[in-house]
């Protein structure tokens, strides 16, 4: 077996894990299964290639290329603009649709088919505006360098697994050490004694849609840079956010990171074992055992 | 009126109709019994992909082509629709509400990437073709042909509509209505909220089956394309905009709405220059998405809207109760 199918899994593993993160959060903050949470994954994409664009076309030198890595600095500012604009197109989605369903106490699958309408819609604005034909941050070939053991790695792949890595140990910092993400978990675990309690709920709510948006955005900004950016990238890693969010345990991050990490390297093994036009399966199996033998997941608690 | 406008208005119609038989599927999942299937699409494709291997001729290049009649294809369409529908909602239905939607969404990717890579079975990319058509016989008089074609779906449609009104109102539908008013409720009267809401699943797969098959038979030919989400989302617009809960508004939203969607790919066609129109029919289904969210947050009934008394007892017996019954947008 080929070692290189642990990098390959563990970068698409990391991914995974960033946008499993943010459906993790929804649903244990909002209580839904959001399928609205690919698009915010290509919109990341898509908005950190515009503004990327925008930057290079203000100053040249922006495009030069940092050291190792394939991109100039444009792209790293492109991304915090990115992951702000990504953030508001979130807090716009929820005023304009969940929001008023909130209100009006619509049931748990409204909310679901809401944001399956969200989706869709938000998918194909996308082909309209920028088309269905794939794009990319920079057109430059990388060398893999070899780590040894017979592992090879690009520059870029390896910012971006650092990268993943930082995101989650602070995302679990935020969650466990400090004043908001006391709140967050106080109103996962009962709303309403949280309310009681002097929490206030819309801000919470707030804040999942923008960390989960922001890191939505940056897995979007992850895969364009090692693959590609098309308007259904998102919605095609909509299954392995599932099933990762689900093996990890509703609610827990390191979870839903650990249990990305597992399908992305779970599928680079399908890929291999099988051939890479059975990929999207190997989320779906991983579905079906979990909720088979264990549908709270590793980290969650039974119901 | 000219022939080829009759013969065109029985296609457009018979097309709508098997849609409205997609719509009385979901309608037993979801309008009555408050589940959410995502995946209407791969299960419209298991029952189109079955009945073209059981009725096709002899295929020499992939599994298959066993040459049975037609009815038989439909019925197995139906069978292992409702069996795969059944295993699903085992796997499901005892959990969270919304781990039903995700694997009904895993269930429609995976049924695509089966139709589009197990080639020696469902034919690739291309599909199957040569899927016999009822009165293909006619063919050569396509009015003849096209108006047999709409009396078929007719008597399909008519007959699904009877049966379902009478489960509907039958003891077994007010039990799925109670578990989807007050599960606590009915289970403190003895009821089986699983067993009840696993066996309204496997009928509405069952019906969602048959009709990925005789639409299968009506087009003659059968591709992975076919299939893709956005189908699911055309059956729940479909659904909504007619009045989920109510098989005439599911069978009028059907017709609407794919009236709707005929008419504006015409427009399409003749507004945008053809190196537009790509574009113009992904702004098409940006339209159909928010349209969907606008009739959630204005008008979650639909047109027609359930009644809100199916039996026929307590009709009779309390008039004045009509007015008293409780709203009947569905509650978790």
């Amino acid at each position: 077996m080929n070692p290189q199918l642990i990098m390959d899994g563990l970068i698409a593993g990391a991914m995974i894990g960033l946008g499993a993160i943010g459906i993790t959060l929804t649903y244990s903050i909002l209580r839904f299964a959001n399928f609205a949470h690919g698009e915010m994954i290509s919109w990341g994409a898509y908005l950190a290639l515009a503004t990327s664009g925008l930057l290079g076309s203000l100053s040249g030198a922006l495009l030069k290329p940092i050291g190792p890595f394939s991109f100039g600095w444009s792209l790293p500012l492109a991304v915090l603009a990115a992951v702000a604009l990504t953030a508001g197109l979130a807090l716009l989605v929820d005023a304009l649709l969940f929001g008023p369903l909130r209100k009006r106490r619509s049931a748990v699958i409204i909310m679901v088919m809401a944001s399956f309408g969200a989706s869709l819609a938000l998918r194909s604005l996308l082909e309209f505006i920028f088309t269905s034909k794939p794009v990319y941050f920079s057109k430059a070939l990388q060398i893999a360098l070899p780590l040894g053991g017979g592992l090879r790695a690009t520059p870029d792949q390896l910012l971006s697994l650092a990268v993943a890595a930082i995101l989650v140990v602070a995302i679990h910092i935020l969650l466990t050490r400090t004043a908001i993400g006391r709140s967050m978990r106080a109103v996962s675990e009962n709303q309403q004694l949280a309310g009681v309690a002097g929490i206030d709920a819309r801000k919470v709510i707030r804040t999942v849609w923008m960390l989960g948006a922001g890191l939505a955005c940056i897995a979007g900004v992850m895969a364009g840079l090692l693959v590609q950016i098309r308007p259904y990238m998102g919605f095609d890693l909509l299954l392995p956010l599932f099933a990762a969010a689900i093996l990890g345990g509703i609610g827990s991050v390191p979870g839903a990171m650990l249990a990305g990490l597992i399908v992305g390297l779970a599928e680079a093994l399908g890929v291999q074992l099988i051939g890479a036009e059975w990929r999207a399966a190997v989320a779906f199996m991983i579905l079906v055992f979990v909720l088979l033998l264990r549908p709270q997941g590793l980290f969650g608690r039974a119901e | 009126m000219s022939v080829e406008l009759v013969a065109y208005v029985a296609f457009f119609l018979t097309m709508a109709l098997t849609y409205a038989v997609m719509c009385l599927g979901l309608n037993v999942q979801w309008g009555q019994t408050g589940l959410f299937n995502v995946g209407v699409a791969g299960f419209v494709a298991i029952g189109a992909y079955v009945s073209a291997l059981l009725t096709t001729p002899d295929a020499p290049d992939r599994f298959g082509g066993f040459g049975l009649p037609i009815l038989v294809g439909w019925l197995g369409a139906a069978l292992a629709t409702g069996l795969a529908s059944f295993l699903v909602g085992w796997l499901t239905i005892r959990l969270r509400a919304d781990y039903l939607a995700i694997a009904t969404f895993g269930v429609a990717v995976t049924v695509q990437l089966v139709a589009l890579n197990l080639q020696s079975i469902t034919g690739g990319p291309f599909g199957i073709g040569f899927i016999p058509r009822p009165f293909a016989n006619l063919a050569g008089d396509p009015l003849a042909f096209s108006l047999l074609n709409l009396g078929v779906l007719i008597v399909v449609v008519a007959l699904l509509y009877l049966a379902l009104e009478h489960l509907l109102r039958s003891p077994w539908g007010r039990v799925l209505r109670a578990i989807r008013e007050d599960e606590t409720a009915a289970l403190a009267l003895g009821k089986n909220a699983t067993r009840f809401r696993l066996q309204a699943f496997a009928i509405g797969g069952a019906i969602m089956g048959l009709a990925g098959a005789t639409q299968a038979h009506f087009v003659g030919f059968i591709a992975p394309d076919n299939y893709v989400p956005l189908l699911t989302f055309q059956v729940w617009a479909m659904l909504i905009v007619g009045g989920s809960g109510n098989n005439r508004g599911a069978i009028l939203g059907a017709i609407l709405v794919w009236g709707i969607w005929a008419a504006s790919a015409g427009a399409i066609a003749s507004l945008f220059p053809p190196d537009q129109q790509a574009r113009a029919a992904a702004l098409r289904i940006v339209l159909i998405g928010i349209g969907l969210c606008a009739i959630l947050l204005l008008r979650p009934r639909g047109i027609l809207g359930e009644e809100r008394i199916v039996s026929r007892h307590l009709a009779r017996l309390k008039p004045a109760r009509r007015t008293a019954s409780n709203p009947t947008s569905p509650e978790p």
